[in-house]
């Protein structure tokens, strides 16, 4: 992955709370075997809507998305995050996030930031009566910049380092290898494992 | 930094902190605590399907890289399969079902296929093969993997990138999450179930009202649910905004596994019932929050809106978004509203319905079936309703037909059905067309899940059937 300091960049405003993964992309479209080429499913049925916020001419270039509590609830689709980030958004900032997506955005180095709720409401006044307005979301300082506020948020102290280095989360884990051998050295005995019933069992379980 | 194994664990308690539940689960699992304060933790069942390991198993491949333990992973057919007959004839659906064929054949990973006699919805499947035991780590790439929490697990879901680390390592860093203790009071009413259970509980704390937990079920009332029914609770558990629900093991749960394919056997067994006795919170451990429910006065629930938070009593009326004091909930429930086609003030029960579906992870057990049954022996779904049941597996419905409750839903005029997720989510042939409005045994009720425009009101197989005979949401007592 790209290392990710810093982004700098015009928002869209998204006044809805609850929005769930099936919003940001409906099930039909995850049969997809890519994890690419999202970007026109994005809220494939809201985008029906001449007047959805997202088609608005004057929000083509933006690239930070502000938004309301509780985003990418719901399915695990990492989908929502693939269309996301092909449409051109880098950031997305809501008060809060479903936990399964926030993982999956930290993955893709789509930066999802949470600040308080008055915090991101006020952010969504500025943005929505200057299209121009400029977003500086900073992981050194961790602070949100914006019509000369600064927000500080929190990050962990993780998913930080791996979004600014760049690391591949799997070779990191790999380079533990031996913790893992002796891990699995100590595991019970009674633990299952795939395909190896007692056929007999299986038998009498498949009449 | 030494590895922890799980038998660490039945001395906990006698000395140092009291721990959660949840606590003495994560412990055993952590391979490796890292410096950035997150753990390396041990995956003990990988449970991957179709529609979200595609991506993962390419990632893999471009890597170089091989799954680490092929022995602890199972595929399972379940998103995209057809429940009418065994034909995949949606060419996207086949792509991806090939796909999953084509990469667990190649790593040596045991597949149940569409047409296997164990094929059936991963979380359904997984518990009924024996494969899923309290204190284990499930992780699946799938937000319902909470369902098996019900047996003490620590089971949950992640999107196609950890699964693609999954495989490669069998492991996950994760920081560990609170503990948030659910309790319930009371007892359960005749006639009120597992899934009135948890939507109550949606309706108190809200959609996502549990962010950042892991909710820990507790009290007499859950002791006293069947596995099917803890299973149901703990399903829904995302619904909530958990990353997984918990129920500790009791002899519910070691009757439940006793003889199934993949339990411990013989000495095995007796080391396992050990260490399984030690899986409880402390007493006087302590958790991030907590929530108690008094379910003695609790009455069958229905979802009202487009998210699983909006639920009200069957016996209610469609809130009037004005009431709601917090302005967000009352912009979320006038869209909703707006959506749903509803006025503020109907009764529930006045509601119609064009379709009734159940089944799914959530209520595609055979407990579930045989709730249903009861309520339409003898009786007729009505007519212009359209009523689809879904087993969860090919076990739920080999054991359905065995007592007869095919010939029961059949002669009630409902269609019986091939195992699969179905009218869960769009992502098969079983969907609703247009802005049909559906009682559905599922788990989520948001904009377009069961198709575009279509209306969703979640409640439980009782209900359901109830539904589908007056053709509007009704409760069974309706019917006497």
């Amino acid at each position: 992955m790209r290392p990710i300091t810093a982004h700098t960049g015009r928002a869209a405003v998204l006044r809805r709370s609850g929005v769930d993964t099936d919003q940001i992309v409906p099930a039909e479209f995850c049969k997809r075997l890519t994890k690419t080429g999202y970007a026109d499913v994005l809220f494939h049925t809201w985008r029906q809507d001449p007047w959805f916020e997202l088609n608005d001419p004057a929000r083509a270039s933006a690239s930070v998305l502000l938004t309301g509590p509780d985003f990418g609830t719901g399915s695990s689709r990492e989908h929502a995050v693939w269309a996301l980030r092909d449409w051109g958004f880098a950031v997305v900032i809501a008060a809060n996030f479903g936990d399964i997506f926030r993982r999956n955005a930290l993955k893709n180095g789509l930066l999802a930031v949470s600040l308080p709720a008055d915090t991101v409401s006020g952010l969504c006044d500025l943005a929505e009566r200057d299209a121009d307005l400029e977003i500086d979301t900073d992981l050194h300082r961790c602070e949100v910049r914006a019509g000369g506020l600064t927000h500080p948020f929190d990050l962990d102290r993780r998913a930080r380092q791996l979004l600014m280095a760049g690391l591949d989360e799997i070779d990191s884990t790999l380079s533990r290898e031996a913790a893992i051998e002796a891990y699995e050295r100590d595991r019970p005995a009674w633990l299952p494992a795939v395909g190896t019933a007692d056929s007999e069992l299986l038998a009498r379980a498949e009449p | 930094m030494t590895a922890a194994g799980p038998t660490a664990v039945t001395d906990a308690g006698t000395a140092g902190t009291p721990r959660t539940l949840l606590d003495k689960v994560w412990d055993a699992h952590v391979v490796e605590h890292a410096d950035t304060g997150d753990d390396l933790l041990y995956v003990d069942l990988h449970l991957v399907h179709e529609a979200s390991s595609p991506q993962a198993f390419d990632g893999l491949r471009s890597a170089g890289r091989r799954p680490r333990r092929p022995d602890l992973t199972l595929g399972v057919e379940d998103h995209n399969v057809p429940t009418a007959s065994l034909r995949l004839a949606d060419p996207l659906s086949r792509l991806q079902v090939e796909a999953l064929r084509r990469n667990t054949t190649e790593h040596g990973i045991e597949l149940f296929r569409l047409g296997d006699p164990r094929q059936g919805i991963a979380h359904v499947v997984a518990p009924e093969q024996g494969y899923v035991q309290p204190g284990m780590t499930i992780v699946c790439g799938d937000s319902h993997t909470s369902t098996l929490g019900a047996f003490g697990a620590l089971a949950f879901g992640v999107g196609s990138s950890d699964v693609e680390h999954i495989l490669a390592t069998q492991t996950l860093p994760l920081a560990r999450p609170e503990a948030m203790a659910v309790e319930f009071t009371g007892s359960l009413p005749a006639g009120v179930t597992a899934k009135d259970i948890i939507l109550a509980l949606l309706a108190e704390v809200g959609a996502n009202g549990a962010h950042g937990h892991v909710i820990e079920y507790r009290g007499e009332p859950i002791g006293a649910l069947s596995m099917e029914e803890r299973m149901t609770v703990c399903n829904m558990s995302i619904e909530v905004g958990a990353r997984a629900g918990l129920i500790a093991p009791d002899q519910t749960t070691v009757a439940y596994l006793e003889h199934r394919p993949h339990a411990p056997r013989g000495r095995q067994w007796e080391d396992a019932l050990a260490y399984w006795a030690g899986l409880r919170s402390d007493s006087d451990a302590g958790f991030g929050r907590s929530v108690t429910l008094d379910v003695s006065e609790l009455t069958p629930h229905v979802t009202w809106g487009t998210n699983p938070g909006q639920a009200v009593p069957l016996s209610g009326a469609v809130p009037d978004p004005e009431q709601f004091a917090d302005p967000v909930a009352q912009a979320a429930a006038r869209r909703a509203l707006a959506y749903m086609d509803l006025r503020p003030g109907t009764p529930m029960t006045d509601i119609g319905v064009d379709v009734v579906f159940l089944g799914s992870c959530t209520n595609g057990r055979l407990a579930d079936l045989r709730a249903a049954a009861e309520v339409l022996r003898g009786r007729r779904v009505a007519d212009g309703v359209r009523m689809l049941v879904v087993p969860g597996s090919g076990q739920t419905r080999r054991d359905a037909e065995a007592e007869g409750l095919d010939r029961v839903f059949r002669m009630a005029g409902a269609e019986w059905r091939l195992p699969g997720c179905s009218m869960c989510m769009g992502m098969n042939e079983d969907r609703l067309s247009g802005a049909e409005r559906c009682a559905s045994t599922s788990n989520r009720n948001y904009e377009g899940r069961q198709g575009p425009q279509a209306r969703t009101h979640l409640v439980s197989p009782a209900v359901a059937a109830a539904t589908a005979v007056v053709g509007r949401l009704a409760s069974p007592a309706a019917l006497s």
